[in-house]
């Protein structure tokens, strides 16, 4: 019995390391380059011999022509995260509410829309979409960004908010109904701050959705200006004089946000709410 | 949003108390058109940006004429193998795996905890960076892989993303990276809300070890698993940044996948067309794939 606990125990610490080092190798391959000094690169060690903060301190302050918008490319980055956030949780708490709330004829039908949109894959969508915005004019603007990620991030806030709203009895708005209150009194009084906890998790989801997009940044931004980190950052992968120690610094600094958000939120984004961060 | 909705596969939707309602009267005039003004912007979000590019799509990928240039594409027909084997090798691997470790999560003990929190920091890090990072960590020259092989075991480590198959499979292995953590969380949810009196029950009648798994865990987790494999499915068949970033398709165009080769055609070729077409061919498998889930997710009430 000993002996079988004993090999349990070394069972479990073998699958430990193995999973920490599985984790964390290729974060600490981030680590490793953005702490060499520029032009140390290509080196053969597994541990920094020399660290130095050189390459954060150059992004920080766009010291190297790579990085010269970096500020503002990470403002291009939080403001459409900003934007996605407040949109899908805008058009997706009203429409629940129309639909749970207020069931509204054929509102099944909008819940099915939403429902196919959640499970057709955006990449596919992305061609098509591209020559949409070319003939809309929004070539290179944030905003033809803002509303490709806002069709695909509504769909799970419309999904979330009706779920949520199930457990709000339906009386409370029967009661405010009767008092004389108006939908939108409703929605605004009674609706919204009820379901404060399932507006924080699907805020956090579509902020997350936002800033780790790739794709749509890709095609649909162009100057350097109006880029994104995640595009800014991709730009140099392919060259043979890509500045990996800068590239790998920025990677962390872009990365920081999104962990610190997750961590932070992580116990509201419950269990189940987690699975839509698949999309995307 | 507590854990236990997570699992509520499997009952269904009978808490519909719409027909009652109705016959109640439903909405008076005025309250109508409010509701409709509430659902309105996200119909026009969905009709502008979601419906007119499906068909958009549909009509640019129309011609046959562009299918008989794809098909006789040698770059086409290797991309449509690699996508078959993205598919298997990633979804049930990962699946699998996240299957047996979400049972490693559940033992007690501070030291559990912390290592999750570890553990799911590759989901939690951005694609493109953690992408990026893998990619130079292949490089056969100066990658920390090698020097790492090199430094530990003297083996002189190969050129990783020089060939079709090892680059293939360091797409694959980095998307299971990437994801495991993400789908080890919904099933250990789903673990969790499997009542401690069945799992005491259980035990007491002996099902314990694999047993306990065969015959009471997995049964309860089955349904959860499947439409987890579904979505996971649709979602990787939808995979632009791994392959993207890890091998670039590359060596030669030998490893790209529906979705990479969609936006080469596109953008790359300038034949956008060719890019829907190619993306097109995915449709007889997403279609039956949508259907089942829309179908699962709407009476299952799956929690997502």
């Amino acid at each position: 019995m000993r002996r079988r606990r004993y090999l349990n125990n070394a069972g479990t610490l073998v699958l430990s390391v193995v999973l920490v080092v599985w984790s964390l190798a290729p974060i600490y391959n981030m680590l490793l380059i953005s702490l060499e000094p520029e032009g140390d690169v290509f080196t053969d060690h597994i541990w920094p011999k020399a660290p130095s903060v050189e390459s954060f301190w150059g992004v920080l302050t766009q010291g190297h022509w790579y990085l010269e918008h970096f500020w503002r490319q990470f403002a291009n980055s939080f403001y459409i995260g900003a934007m996605v956030t407040f949109f899908a949780l805008l058009f997706g708490s009203l429409t629940s509410f129309a639909i749970g709330r207020m069931r509204i004829r054929y509102g099944w039908l909008v819940s099915h829309a939403a429902l196919l949109t959640y499970v057709i894959p955006a990449s596919f969508l992305a061609i098509p979409f591209y020559r949409i915005m070319q003939n809309y004019g929004l070539a290179d603007n944030p905003w033809s960004v803002i509303a490709a990620l806002v069709a695909f991030a509504t769909p799970y806030a419309i999904f979330v908010f009706q779920e949520y709203g199930r457990s709000i009895p339906i009386e409370v708005d029967e009661s405010a109904r009767i008092d004389g209150a108006s939908p939108l009194q409703i929605y605004l009084r009674i609706y919204l701050p009820l379901m404060a906890p399932a507006l924080v998790a699907v805020g956090t989801y579509a902020l997350l959705l936002a800033w780790n997009e790739y794709l749509y940044q890709f095609l649909l931004l162009s100057s350097k200006a109006s880029m994104t980190v995640p595009v800014a950052l991709a730009q140099f992968i392919s060259s043979d004089q890509s500045p990996w120690n800068y590239m790998m610094a920025t990677a962390i600094i872009y990365a920081l946000p999104p962990v610190a958000i997750y961590y932070a939120f992580r116990r509201r984004m419950a269990a189940g709410l987690t699975m839509g961060g698949v999309k995307g | 949003m507590d854990g236990a909705s997570v699992v509520d596969v499997g009952r269904p939707a009978i808490r519909r108390g719409t027909l009652s309602r109705s016959l109640r009267g439903g909405l008076k005039g005025g309250e109508y058109t409010w509701a409709v003004a509430f659902v309105v912007p996200y119909i026009a979000v969905f009709v502008a940006f979601v419906a007119y590019p499906v068909v958009y799509g549909l009509w640019m990928g129309s011609k046959m004429s562009l299918y008989r240039e794809l098909f006789a594409d040698p770059i086409y027909q290797s991309t449509v193998v690699n996508t078959v084997l993205y598919l298997a090798l990633g979804v049930n691997v990962k699946m699998f795996l996240a299957l047996l470790l979400s049972g490693f999560f559940m033992r007690p003990g501070w030291w559990m905890k912390a290592l999750l929190l570890i553990f799911v920091l590759p989901w939690a890090v951005p694609q493109i960076s953690t992408f990026i990072s893998i990619h130079w960590m292949l490089n056969g020259e100066w990658g920390f892989l090698n020097n790492a092989l090199y430094t530990l075991f003297r083996v002189e480590g190969p050129s990783w993303l020089n060939d079709r198959w090892m680059a293939l499979g360091a797409v694959i292995v980095s998307h299971i990276w990437k994801w495991t953590p993400f789908w080890t969380l919904i099933l250990l949810a789903g673990r969790m809300a499997i009542p401690l009196e069945i799992r005491d029950s259980a035990r007491v009648d002996g099902a314990t070890g694999v047993r306990g798994f065969v015959h009471i865990t997995f049964p309860l987790l089955a349904n959860l698993y499947l439409i987890c494999t579904l979505l996971s499915t649709i979602f990787l068949l939808g995979d632009f940044n791994a392959v993207t970033f890890i091998s670039g398709g590359g060596p030669a165009n030998s490893t790209h996948v529906l979705a990479t080769l969609g936006i080469r055609d596109a953008f790359e070729i300038a034949h956008p067309r060719l890019g829907v077409a190619a993306v097109m061919t995915a449709l007889p498998l997403v279609i039956p794939l949508v259907i089942v889930l829309m179908r699962r997710l709407r009476t299952a009430e799956v929690q997502l």
